[in-house]
C-alpha cells in the first residue's frame, strides 16, 4: 500500500510539467448577461463581460467612497478575508489536504489572531478618546500584546498537538502556507487602512493609479503591442508598459488635482467620540494648498506657461504613479508565476470574466506597502495618536518629567509662549 | 520535447528512489558524519558505545555552558555578536534542509537571493534597534542621521529589489520549486531573525533578562532528561517518544526552583540588572545605574500554607524572583512545544538532526529550538508588565513631529495631568 505521504512527496519533487492540472473553474457569469450577449461571438462576448463587470466594480467603488470611511474599512476587511480564503483554498487543492484534522479551524483561528493583533495596534490608536472612557477596553489595550501573544500561542500549541503521524509533512506545509498568506494579505490590508486614516486621497490615488495602469497598459498593448515584455506573462508588451506608464502619470496628476480641492478627501480621518462618527474636517495641510511653481525652461516651450498653480501633493502623486506603473506590475508577475507554478488559471471564480478577488488585487499589495512607507518617510513622522497613547500609559512621575522636557522644548522653539505667573 | 520528457522522468525516478530508501536517511543525500574530535574519540575508545555517547554529550554540554559564561563575562557587545552568529547559522541550517528536500541546489540565483533577504531583514531590524539605543550617536553623524531618518524607505527599497530579482529569475520548468524555496526562506526569516532581535532587545533591558530565560530553558532540558532517565514511565506525546510525564513535571519543579535561586544570586549585581546603555563619550557600553525597584530586597509574607513547611513567617526576596517564577513556568510548560514542533518538523522531512555541527547534539537549531518561543515571551512580558514605553524614545519621536501636532499632544498631556491631580496648582512650575 502506497503511503499517502510518499506519493505526495514524489508529487512535490517532479518537475512542473508532470503535475496534473487543477480543474478549470466553473463559469459563474450570471444568466442575465449570458442571454443578453448570446448573439455575439465568443471573443467579443468575453470583452463585453469583462467591460461590464469592470464598470460595475468601479461604480461599486465610488459608491463605497461616498458612504464613508467606515464602510471603506469594512470593505478592505472583507476583501482581505476573501483573498485569504482564496489562497488557502488553493493550498488545500494543491496538497489534497481537505481531510487534515483541525486544519481549517486553525487557519481561520490564526487569521483572527493576527487581525486582532493588528487592529489593536493601529485602529485602537485612533479611538483613544473612546477607549479612555471604558475600563474593560483600557485593560485590553494595555495588555494588548500579551493577550495577542497568548492567543497565538494557543493556536501554535493546538497545531503541535494536532500533528498526526502520517501527515506531518502536509501539516507543516499548510502551516507555512497559512503563515505566508497571513503575512501577505493581513499586513498589507492593515497598511491600506492606515493609509486611509491619513486621508482618503492616500487611499484613492494609489488604488486608482494601479487600476488605470492595468487598463491603459491593456489598451496600449491591444492597439500597439508588439514586443513581449516578460516570459511569465506573454500577453504583456513593452508598448503597453510604457504607454501605461505615461498615461498613469498624467491620470495621477489630474485625479489628484480634483481630489485635493475637497476637505473630505484630504483631511485625516478622525473619530469624534461625541457624535460617535468619523469626521474628516480640518485645515487643509500645506500639501493641499495651491502653490506657484516655475515651469522648467524645457517644458516652457512645450506648454507656453511660465508658472503653474499646483498642489504640492501632485508632486507626490508623480512618485506614486511611477511606482504603480513600474514596480506594481511585478506583483502581477509574481501572481502569474504563482498561478503557473500551481497550474491554476485564476485564483478563484468569484468575479465573472476576471477570476477571483486576488486576481484583481495582486498588483495592489506592493502599492499599499509602498504608500505606507512613503508616508512615514517623507510626509509625516511617527503617528501622533500612537505617541499620545504611549504617553498616557506611563507612570505619573515619568509623565511629569516628560511634560517638563516637552514644555521647555516648546518654549525654546517659540511654539509655546512662556506663561506669566499671575 | 522528447529530451525534456526523459529528463523529467529521470528526475522523477531519482526522487522516488531516494524517498523509498531508508527511513531516516531518505532525503539527505549524505549520511551525517561523525564530527567528534579525534581527541575525544581516542580518550573514550574503550568504553561501550552507549556510555561513549553519554560522555560525549556530557562533555560537550559542559563545554557549551562554560563558553556561555565566558561570553557573558566579555560583555554585551560580544553577546550581540554571538546572537548574530547563532542566527546566521540557524538560518543556514534550515535553508540547507530546504535545498535537500527539494533537490534545489541548481535553482538559478536562489542561494544568492536567500542570503540577500537575510541581509535585508537584518538591516531593517538592526536599523530600528540602533536608532533607538544609539540615538545621540546617530544624531551626531550626518550619514547615519540620513540613514536613520529614511531607514524604512531604504529597507523597503532593498527588499523590493530582492523581490523583483526573484520574479525575474523565475524559470519555466522550476516555478513550483522556486515558489517553495521563496516561501521557505520567508518563513525561516520570520522565525529566526525576528526572534534573535527580540533576544537582543531583552539583552538591552538588562543582562538578567537574557541570562535567566536561557538558563531556565537549558535547565528544564537537562532536568527533564534526568527525571525521565531515572523515573520515566508514562509517555508524554507521540511526537517525541522519549519524553515522559515524570520528566515533564520533575523538570517543571526543578526549573522553578533553579530560576528562583539564579535570580537571587544575579539580582545582587549591577552588571546584570542595569539596562545596557551606550556611552557617547567613551563610545562603549556601560551597565551602571541605580537598581530599579525590581531588584531591591523586600519583605514578603509567606502564605499560611507554606509557613508550616518552611518554618519562616516572612522572607526577603527580590520582586524579580516573582517574575522569574513566571519565566520558569513558561520555559517548562510551553517551551517544550517549541521542541515538539522541531521534532515534528524533523519527522516530516525525515531528518535525524538539523545538521551535525555539535558532536552528540546535532545542529545549532537542535539546541535552540526551545529558546525561540521563550525569547518572544520574555519580550512581550517585559513590554506588558515590567516597563511601559521608553520615555526617552517617546521624547525623540515627539521632537520629529510638526509644531501643531506637538502643541496638540502637549495640551492633551497637560489636561490629562491636571485631571489626575498630578499637575495641580503647580501648573506653571
Amino acid at each position: 500500500e502506497v503511503d499517502l505521504e510518499e506519493r505526495l512527496c514524489e508529487l512535490d519533487l517532479r518537475s512542473d510539467s508532470d503535475i496534473p492540472e487543477v480543474p478549470p473553474p466553473t463559469d459563474s457569469t450570471p444568466e442575465i448577461l449570458k442571454r443578453a450577449l448570446s448573439g455575439l461571438s465568443a471573443r467579443w462576448k468575453n470583452w463585453w463581460i469583462r467591460g461590464i463587470v469592470s464598470l460595475a466594480m468601479i461604480s461599486g467603488f465610488f459608491l463605497i467612497i461616498y458612504l464613508g470611511s467606515f464602510m471603506l474599512m469594512l470593505l478592505v476587511l472583507s476583501i482581505q478575508v476573501k483573498c485569504y480564503h482564496e489562497i488557502i483554498t488553493i493550498g488545500y487543492r494543491v496538497y489534497h489536504s481537505y481531510d487534515l484534522p483541525w486544519f481549517r479551524s486553525l487557519s481561520w483561528y490564526f487569521l483572527l489572531c493576527v487581525n486582532y493583533f493588528f487592529y489593536g495596534e493601529t485602529v485602537a490608536d485612533y479611538f483613544a478618546t473612546f477607549v479612555q472612557r471604558r475600563e474593560q477596553l483600557q485593560f485590553l489595550i494595555r495588555y494588548h500584546r500579551f493577550i495577542s501573544f497568548v492567543l497565538y500561542l494557543t493556536g501554535f500549541c493546538m497545531f503541535v498537538l494536532s500533528l498526526v503521524k502520517k501527515h506531518y509533512r502536509l501539516q507543516f506545509y499548510m502551516f507555512a502556507w497559512t503563515h505566508v498568506t497571513l503575512l501577505i494579505t493581513v499586513t498589507q490590508s492593515h497598511l491600506v487602512i492606515q493609509n486611509l486614516f491619513e486621508g482618503m486621497i492616500w487611499f484613492l490615488v494609489p488604488i486608482s493609479s494601479v487600476i488605470c495602469n492595468d487598463i491603459t497598459a491593456y489598451i496600449f498593448g491591444f492597439f500597439f503591442g508588439r514586443t513581449p515584455l516578460i516570459k511569465l506573462s506573454p500577453k504583456k508588451t513593452w508598448e503597453g508598459f510604457i504607454g501605461g506608464f505615461f498615461s498613469t502619470v498624467v491620470f495621477g496628476f489630474i485625479f489628484s488635482y480634483f481630489l485635493a480641492h475637497h476637505q473630505y478627501f484630504v483631511c485625516p480621518v478622525e473619530y469624534n467620540s461625541e457624535t460617535n462618527r468619523f469626521v474628516t474636517e480640518c485645515e487643509p495641510p500645506e500639501l493641499f494648498q495651491m502653490k506657484k511653481y516655475s515651469v522648467p525652461p524645457l517644458l516652457q516651450a512645450v506648454l507656453g506657461w511660465e508658472t503653474v498653480n499646483m498642489y504640492p501633493f501632485q508632486m507626490h502623486s508623480f512618485a506614486l504613479s511611477t511606482f504603480a506603473s513600474l514596480i506594481g506590475p511585478f506583483g502581477g508577475f509574481f501572481a502569474s508565476g504563482f498561478k503557473r507554478a500551481f497550474k491554476i488559471k485564476d485564483f478563484a471564480d468569484t468575479i465573472p470574466g476576471h477570476g477571483g478577488i486576488m486576481d484583481r488585487f495582486d498588483c495592489q499589495y506592493l502599492m499599499a506597502t509602498f504608500v505606507h512607507v512613503y508616508i512615514t518617510s517623507f510626509i509625516r513622522g511617527p503617528n501622533p495618536s500612537k505617541l499620545l497613547k504611549q504617553l498616557l500609559i506611563l507612570q505619573p512621575e515619568q509623565q511629569l518629567s516628560v511634560y517638563k522636557t516637552l514644555k521647555s522644548h516648546l518654549i525654546e522653539k517659540g511654539i509655546l509662549q512662556p506663561s506669566l505667573r499671575g | 520535447l522528447q529530451e525534456s520528457e526523459s529528463e523529467n522522468k529521470l528526475d522523477g525516478e531519482t526522487a522516488s528512489d531516494s524517498e523509498s530508501k531508508s527511513e531516516f536517511g531518505g532525503s539527505s543525500p549524505v549520511p551525517t558524519s561523525d564530527d567528534t574530535p579525534e581527541v575525544l574519540n581516542r580518550a573514550l575508545s574503550n568504553l561501550s558505545s552507549r556510555w561513549k555517547n553519554w560522555w560525549v554529550r556530557g562533555i560537550l554540554t559542559l563545554a557549551m555552558i562554560t563558553f556561555f559564561f565566558i561570553i557573558i563575562y566579555l560583555g554585551p557587545m560580544v553577546l550581540m555578536t554571538i546572537v548574530m552568529c547563532v542566527q546566521i547559522k540557524c538560518f543556514h541550517e534550515i535553508i540547507t534542509i530546504g535545498y535537500n528536500v527539494y533537490h534545489s541546489y541548481d535553482l538559478p540565483w536562489f542561494r544568492t537571493l536567500s542570503w540577500y533577504f537575510l541581509l535585508c531583514v537584518n538591516y531593517f531590524f538592526y536599523g530600528e534597534t540602533v536608532t533607538d539605543y544609539f540615538f545621540t550617536l546617530v544624531q551626531r553623524e550626518e550619514p547615519l542621521r540620513i540613514l536613520s531618518k529614511y531607514h524604512r524607505f531604504i529597507s523597503f527599497a532593498l527588499y523590493l529589489t530582492g523581490f523583483c530579482m526573484f520574479v525575474l529569475s523565475l524559470v519555466k520548468k522550476h516555478y513550483r520549486l522556486q515558489f517553495y524555496m521563496f516561501g521557505w526562506t520567508h518563513v525561516t526569516l520570520l522565525i529566526v531573525v525576528t526572534q534573535s532581535h527580540l533576544i537582543i532587545h531583552n539583552l538591552f533591558e538588562g543582562m538578567i533578562w537574557f541570562i535567566v530565560p536561557i538558563s531556565c530553558v537549558i535547565c528544564n532540558d537537562i532536568m527533564a532528561y534526568m527525571f525521565g532517565f531515572f523515573f520515566g514511565r508514562t509517555p508524554l506525546i507521540k511526537l517525541s517518544p522519549k519524553k515522559t510525564w515524570e520528566g515533564f513535571i520533575g523538570g517543571f519543579f526543578s526549573t522553578v526552583l533553579f530560576g528562583l535561586l539564579l535570580s537571587y544570586v544575579m539580582s545582587g549585581y549591577r552588571c546584570f540588572t542595569c539596562p545596557v546603555e551606550f556611552n557617547n563619550d567613551t563610545n562603549s557600553f556601560t551597565v551602571d545605574c541605580e537598581p530599579s525597584e525590581l531588584f531591591q530586597l523586600q519583605e514578603y509574607n509567606i502564605p499560611v500554607v507554606l509557613q508550616s513547611v518552611v518554618g519562616w513567617k516572612t522572607v526577603r526576596m527580590y520582586p524579580f524572583q516573582i517574575h522569574s517564577i513566571a519565566l520558569s513556568t513558561f520555559a517548562s510548560l510551553i517551551g517544550p512545544f517549541g521542541g515538539f514542533f522541531a521534532s515534528g518538523f524533523k519527522r516530516a522531512f525525515k531528518i535525524k538532526d538539523f545538521a551535525n555541527t555539535i558532536p552528540g547534539h546535532g545542529g545549532i537549531m537542535d539546541r535552540f529550538d526551545c529558546q525561540y518561543l521563550m525569547a518572544t515571551f520574555v519580550n512581550v512580558y517585559i513590554a506588558s508588565f515590567i516597563r511601559g514605553p521608553n520615555p526617552s524614545k517617546l521624547i525623540q519621536q515627539f521632537l520629529t513631529l510638526r509644531p501643531d501636532q506637538q502643541l496638540h499632544i502637549f495640551n492633551t498631556l497637560k489636561a490629562h495631568l491636571v485631571d489626575r491631580g498630578v499637575l495641580g496648582s503647580l501648573e506653571e512650575a
